[in-house]
């Protein structure tokens, strides 16, 4: 009879390697396993991290690697914490953080409950629906900027058809007041199926005997969908809104395709105004502190959003 | 309010827990906001402090 792979590799291991192997205890044997996973997350996530605490209270620039770094304490952070520029930078992430969530929850929402009604074909539109979301950003970028073309977009006939201004009078990219609309608009596109499919799982993990219970009880449809629908679909979607809210506060290549960060610097998100420090001003220290305050607040943000997601799932 | 502050003494987790949670939202709304500018300058420390906290009282008993 034919042995396994497995068989054969314990014949052909030499005697003294198996005996020791064999005197190992589970947890040791558990930790052998999972000691390369723990590298790398150490050589990957931990180290660099690290690193860039060490980096953040330096004036070292990595354009001049042969130059002395000179320990300057927390000179970084007090010019990062007093600069306007970079403070009109956190309300511009602050704006598009707030509108693409806000937006993107309800259309999401109410996209997954008209899918979730299961009308004819509504397989064929939720793939419809989905198909932003599987784009590159800077495709989408792209293309919005087409849409965006004050002569030519369709973005652009769209409202003039609407409200019956001329399509050439407005520049969506190009105005102080409309730029940081036009990302916001962009994002929520692209995004707003991601919300979706979550809602949708959420949904649909309702089971159909709490309604048919409620029906009982004589609950009207509005009842009904504020007490059990919402109760039991937002753990999904306060999971949404924090994937979303991470990402958001990190966008970076679909607004750099689509404004650049102008006009001015209206649309320059965090992300992009970092990019510039670290790697056109070659200002790596002030750059790596000003990483570690965004890390932090990302972090803090996390921590409480996701206690309040366990207190919710434990209701 | 009471037993907020006698759970607070007796380090519970519940109420420093809630502290080090006002203390991150207090903190970002202060670096986002565009009213008052040295509120955004101090806004790192009152975040920072936050989540240290909240790091530390996470693992203090219910």
């Amino acid at each position: 009879m034919a042995q396994s792979p497995i068989t054969r590799a314990a014949q052909a291991t030499p005697e003294p390697l198996a005996r020791r192997i064999r005197g190992l205890s589970d947890r040791a044997i558990a930790w052998i396993f999972i000691a390369p996973s723990i590298f790398l997350l150490l050589a990957v996530n931990i180290f660099p991290l690290i690193w860039t605490i060490r980096l953040s209270f330096t004036d070292y620039r990595v354009n001049r690697p042969n130059r002395d770094i000179e320990w300057v304490g927390l000179q970084n952070y007090r010019r990062i914490l007093t600069d306007s520029d970079i403070w009109q930078t956190m309300q511009a992430t602050a704006h598009f953080l707030i509108w693409t969530i806000v937006l993107q929850v309800l259309i999401g929402f109410a996209l997954a409950w008209l899918i979730n009604s299961k009308f004819r074909s509504s397989n064929f539109w939720t793939t419809i629906i989905v198909l932003p979301m599987m784009l590159s950003p800077a495709v989408v970028g792209n293309f919005w900027t087409f849409l965006y073309q004050p002569q030519i977009g369709l973005f652009n006939h769209a409202i003039a058809f609407v409200t019956g201004a001329d399509p050439a009078s407005f520049s969506m990219i190009g105005d102080v007041a409309l730029a940081p609309w036009a990302i916001v608009i962009a994002d929520t596109w692209m995004w707003t199926p991601f919300v979706m499919l979550i809602c949708l799982a959420g949904l649909r993990s309702i089971p159909e005997s709490i309604y048919e219970a409620a029906e009982c009880d004589r609950a009207s449809k509005w009842r009904q969908f504020w007490t059990l629908t919402v109760p039991m679909v937002l753990p999904f979607l306060m999971l949404a809104v924090l994937f979303r809210g991470i990402e958001n506060f990190k966008m970076f290549d679909l607004v750099v395709q689509l404004t650049g960060g102008g006009p001015g610097n209206t649309t320059e998100l965090t992300s992009i105004n970092l990019k510039r420090e670290a790697f056109e001003k070659w200002r790596t220290g002030y750059a790596s502190a000003y990483a570690v305050i965004l890390f932090v607040t990302v972090f803090g943000l996390a921590s409480i959003y996701v206690k309040a997601l366990n207190r919710v799932k434990d209701r | 309010m009471t037993a907020f502050i006698r759970n607070l003494l007796r380090l519970r987790r519940g109420p420093w827990e809630m502290v080090a949670s006002v203390l991150i939202a207090l903190g970002v709304v202060m670096l986002m906001q565009p009213f008052v500018k040295i509120l955004f300058t101090w806004s790192f420390l009152v975040t920072l402090t936050g989540t240290v906290m909240f790091l530390i009282v996470s693992h203090f008993r219910e």
